[in-house]
């Protein structure tokens, strides 16, 4: 197979449904009499919104640009650029998932090599002229061309595949290491794509060599073609540094500590990314691409990229669109917001709603020290962000001004939201709803941040429970993407339509969920911990049950995360759980020593075991291998979000997977965790079909 | 502090002339873009010029509404990445727009409330049609204080074939093959490409491109091929698209400064600002309007034409030359007159032709330090004509 006509029969069957991105081609002459270059605009006809990305219809049409371009004897260069702020981001994720077999896997990298390299390998210089976005495919078009200028007003550059599961198998890790220097380049193939999958803007592009000239963005296209004539005309050659000498082996290792901090082997494609760039300082381009060709294929094949296909899609999608939210237009309007509360949490919440609201925020107190305190840390907080450049001093006096605290409730009379962040017991939290009841108007909506109480419950005395939501956020509040907002037996449509207006402008992702223990996401870290926890109880040695799971890649181990919650409020959610479902949810006897013991877990400072706090747990008689306690904690799982199914608890397997995945960090190649449960064969019958998350078969 | 100072044309450029319409270049690129453009340009031209010294930027349109509208020198001096502390506002004369934006900041600057100012004109006839959103007044009519004629410019120029019967359709015609022939040969040597700005130009059908020669110029236009074209103003009349200036898309800009702030910044001024005039006539003879104003600015400069060594004259309509050039004794055909051609090959972008006139006489001078000066002028709707004379610094 090394032909396009092959490939077109191959592939062309294939994503019928491709938005196919045009190589639109004019000639332009170059400014000073330097001689005309063939402009090929990439555009898939959409406005911005809809970036362009290449499925196999848009290589086709590369290629056959490219071809026009070859056979012409008049031309002295040709330039690649994108249309209004977007370059172009690569690949067809659609028809990356659509893929079915091998042999089309294989088609994918090789065709996209077959037509990129032409760029690069033209008799005349190629230039890209990267006005916009440039991610994946995208970067890697530009990367192939002889010269590249960017405008520094790109807002993205990125080779984000590490982070779906793939690798930039398009040339990406071959081109950029000798391009830039391995170092560098690994920063951009495998160091952002698993930080979050961060991007660097165009100014940081050229800083790190990925172009050739900077412009800036007002006039980036002319400017840039008066560059590549000068070019052309000789009177500038761009320097590039060598990279031959650089310590390719050094820039690698410190990579690959990086990627088993992260993934502990969990992901297969950082690793061939790892290899990859290894292989670049020394493999010709014919071996470096068909290298890239086989690793392409046997990720497309593999579960991992296949979960992290489904999870880009929840993140991008459900998210935006959450499955049972009601009506938007049923929303009412909130021009002022009440926290009730004063510590830490309450004013995590009080920026963030001032901040994203720019509305009145009030927090209550009883006492006026708290009170001046909580107001404080938000104004310190301000001030933070005031230094960091990320508001400007008249906002940072909006906002601060936006800040108040008031003694009595009565500052909530005309209030739109009320929140409590008190502390999580039932009876105080009654209370103050009695008495935020008793001052706010009739429209006002209740909102509990609650992570494991009854709302039913909560509400039962109200007047109007009706009004009353769960708004359940994650710590650190201005971070974590997710929003649990839980319905209550009474909550009315208006109250949840609000509330789910409310996250949006939070800038959170909120999933539906009925108003059950704990909800979604400590409900199964809680069992996850418990199971492991008991496992230590019954005896099995706490580093191997701390470590039984490392093979999923989890951000976190289970002691850690206890650590980061801290015991205490461990415990307590662990009782909570195990009032309501006692026989899957056990409350740990060494917990409740360790909590006794005033320590904040089983490490210590420098995140060595503390054996002191260790010992606590010892004394079990029936230890488990880490095999045992791998499988009993994946089996607790996939029971536990059965039940949840079952209970109606959330809508979907979905929501289940977004939840762990925008709340617990939970990652991609798991696809959350339900296409992992299913792909390892725990869940029974699965969770999703065949071809979902995984392979189709 | 009021004073008076010399004011000087530091430098001039413009994007190359569009044909308006759903095929012409700037089919789909904004107006304002256009100017940014040309502001960017102006700056990298005289890197001398630290961008905070700008002290105005005015920009003339004739339809200040969509992307010619939201006070454009202001919206395009902050879109340019001018500093935000540099101000701007948009003024309008119509054809003479760019002039008056010229002329206005250049008494601001003899005055002294600026040092340097951008002025500049644009003019987007494709997305604003002339006369777009006008509302005439019922009175002009009603009371007979215009012609019906007046507001359309091409009877306007077929009631100046009548008030001069010897310029005939021929002499018009012929008037117009030599401005074409003139343009020509200052393309061919390279007289027009150097105050010219490559601009990006993209349509979603065919992408991006680049615009780098004016749209407008029909080389080998013959005296044949312009006898057999419609007179549209009037059956069996004088006035074709071929003696006339077309319908464009463009706009220019120049640096204007007082002399003694040019000399201190290192800039290279060009031209001094000798003296202006503005005047006004009947409506429906616009084109006469050069003609006052010329008088009035030859006056207020204690010069005779006969000082006049260059003529930069807007041809928006050949009779409109002629009758200009006839009323001075000067000969159709005298390279004097618009010897890179005129507005019938490259085209007139209502606004933005002002500066046009003044890039070029900037470079003639370049190449005749032997005259001392030259005169821009234009005519004007609505009846009036626009004149400024300049002094040769090279």
């Amino acid at each position: 197979m090394n032909n396009v006509e092959t490939w077109r029969a191959l592939l062309s069957e294939r994503g019928t449904d491709e938005v196919v991105t045009k190589a639109l081609v004019r000639d332009v002459e170059l400014p000073g009499g330097a001689g005309t270059m063939a402009l090929i605009t990439l555009d898939n006809g959409f406005d911005h919104t809809k970036p362009s990305t290449f499925g196999p219809h848009g290589l086709f049409a590369l290629n056959g640009a490219l071809s026009e371009i070859a056979a012409r004897t008049d031309l002295v260069a040709v330039g690649v650029t994108g249309k209004p702020f977007v370059f172009a981001v690569g690949a067809d994720l659609k028809a990356a998932a659509a893929v079915t077999s091998r042999e089309e896997a294989l088609a994918i990298g090789a065709l996209g090599h077959h037509v990129f390299r032409r760029l690069g390998e033209l008799p005349i210089p190629s230039f890209a002229l990267v006005n916009g976005a440039a991610m994946g495919g995208g970067l890697e078009v530009a990367l192939h061309c002889t010269y590249r200028t960017i405008s520094s007003g790109v807002p993205a550059v990125a080779l984000p595949e590490c982070f779906l599961g793939l690798v930039p198998g398009w040339g990406g890790t071959q081109l950029l290491p000798r391009l830039i220097g391995p170092a560098a380049a690994l920063k951009l193939i495998i160091e952002n794509p698993l930080s979050q999958n961060r991007m660097i803007k165009g100014a940081q592009a050229f800083e790190l060599g990925v172009a050739d000239a900077i412009f800036e963005p007002a006039d980036f296209l002319e400017e840039s073609l008066r560059w590549a004539a000068r070019v052309v005309k000789g009177e500038v050659a761009p320097e590039r540094a060598s990279h031959d000498g650089d310590d390719w082996d050094k820039a690698v290792a410190d990579a690959r500590f990086l990627v088993d901090m992260k993934l502990r082997g969990a992901s297969p494609a950082p690793y061939r990314a790892l290899d990859l760039v290894t292989l670049a300082r020394t493999a010709s381009r014919d071996e470096g691409f068909a290298a890239e060709d086989e690793a392409l294929a046997d990720l497309l094949m593999g579960d991992e990229l296949r979960a992290g296909l489904y999870a880009f899609d929840l993140v991008q999608r459900r998210a935006k669109r959450p499955a049972g939210a009601p009506d938007a237009s049923l929303a009412r309007k909130v021009t002022k917001v009440g926290v009730v509360g004063a510590g830490l949490m309450a004013s995590q919440m009080a920026l963030l709603f001032a901040r994203r609201l720019e509305v009145p925020v009030v927090l209550t107190d009883l006492d006026q020290s708290r009170l001046d305190k909580g107001v404080a840390n938000v104004h310190a907080e301000v001030d933070k962000l005031l230094a960091k450049g990320r508001v400007s001093g008249d906002q940072a006096n909006r906002l601060k001004a936006l800040v108040t605290g008031s003694l009595t409730k009565d500052a909530f009379a005309d209030a739109d939201f009320v929140i409590e962040a008190v502390f999580e017991d039932m009876a105080v939290k009654k209370k103050v709803f009695a008495e935020v009841e008793a001052v706010v108007p009739a429209e006002c909506t209740l909102a509990t941040n609650t992570s494991s109480l009854s709302l039913t419950e909560m509400g039962a005395e109200l007047r109007h429970p009706e009004r009353l939501v769960g708004f359940h956020f994650f710590n650190p509040v201005a971070v974590m993407p997710l929003l649990e907002i839980v319905k209550g037996a009474a909550t009315d449509d208006a109250t949840l339509a609000t509330a789910f207006a409310v996250g949006r402008s939070l800038k959170k992702s909120a999933v539906l969920v009925k108003d059950a223990p704990a909800f979604v996401v400590n409900r199964l870290l809680l069992r996850y911990m418990g199971e492991v926890v008991a496992a230590v109880d019954e005896g099995t040695p706490l580093e191997t049950a701390e470590h039984a799971l490392d093979d999923l890649g989890l951000p976190m181990t289970p002691y850690a995360l206890l650590q980061l919650v801290g015991p205490a409020v461990g415990l307590h959610v662990a009782e909570t759980l195990h009032a309501a479902f006692p026989e899957r949810f056990g409350v740990s006897a060494n917990m409740a020593k360790l909590v006794a013991s005033g320590k904040p877990g089983v490490y210590a400072p420098d995140f060595t075991l503390d054996p002191e706090a260790v010992a606590l747990f010892a004394g079990g008689g029936s230890p488990s291998t880490s095999e045992e306690v791998r499988r009993r904690v994946l089996e607790a799982l996939a029971e536990e979000i059965r039940i949840m199914l079952d209970e109606g608890v959330v809508a979907a397997a979905q929501d289940i997977d977004l939840c762990v995945i925008l709340g617990a960090g939970w990652p991609f190649h798991l696809g959350g965790i339900t296409p992992f449960l299913d792909r390892s064969g725990i869940a029974r019958p699965r969770f999703l079909e065949p071809g979902v998350a995984s392979v189709p078969a | 502090m009021p004073s008076s100072r010399d004011v000087v044309f530091v430098d001039g450029v413009r994007t190359p002339f569009g044909r308006s319409g759903p095929k012409g270049l700037y089919a789909e690129t904004r107006a304002d873009d256009l100017v940014v453009r040309v502001i960017r340009e102006l700056i990298r031209r005289n890197p001398n010029l630290p961008p905070e010294r700008v002290d105005e930027v005015a920009i003339a349109a004739t339809t200040q509404i969509g992307d010619q509208g939201l006070t454009i020198g202001r919206s395009a001096a902050v879109l340019a990445g001018l500093p935000k502390s540099v101000p701007g506002y948009a003024i309008d004369r119509m054809c003479a727009g760019a002039m008056t934006a010229v002329t206005t900041v250049a008494g601001g600057i003899a005055f002294g409330a600026y040092d340097v100012a951008i002025a500049g004109g644009v003019e987007h006839m494709g997305r604003h049609p002339m006369g777009e959103g006008v509302d005439p007044n019922p009175r002009f009519l009603s009371e007979k204080l215009v012609d019906p004629s007046a507001l359309v410019m091409g009877m306007t120029a077929e009631n100046l074939h009548d008030r001069y019967p010897s310029i005939t359709k021929e002499r018009a015609d012929a008037y117009a093959v030599l401005s074409q022939e003139k343009v020509a040969k200052a393309y061919a040597d390279g007289r027009i490409q150097p105050d010219l700005v490559p601009t990006a130009v993209r349509t979603a059908e065919k992408g991006w491109g680049l615009a780098v020669d004016d749209e407008g110029p029909r080389p080998g236009t013959t005296m044949e091929a312009l006898s057999g074209l419609k007179t549209p103003f009037r059956p069996h009349g004088h006035v074709t698209a071929g003696n006339s200036s077309g319908i464009n898309d463009g706009a220019t800009g120049c640096v204007v400064a007082a002399r003694e702030v040019a000399d201190e910044l290192g800039l290279a001024p060009k031209m001094r600002l000798v003296s202006y005039a503005f005047a006004g006539v009947d409506p429906e003879v616009m084109g006469v309007g050069p003609i006052p104003s010329t008088e009035r600015a030859l006056r207020l400069a204690g010069l005779s034409v006969s000082d006049i060594g260059l003529f930069e004259i807007n041809e928006a309509f050949a009779v409109q030359v002629l009758a200009f050039l006839e009323h001075f004794g000067i000969a159709d055909d005298d390279a004097r007159v618009n010897p890179y051609g005129g507005a019938i090959a490259f085209g007139h972008p209502l606004a933005s032709s002002g500066v046009r006139l003044m890039t070029q006489l900037a470079r003639q001078f370049g190449e005749r330090p032997d005259v001392r000066y030259g005169i821009t002028t234009m005519c004007v709707g609505m009846g009036m004509g626009g004149t400024v004379i300049w002094e040769n610094l090279a």
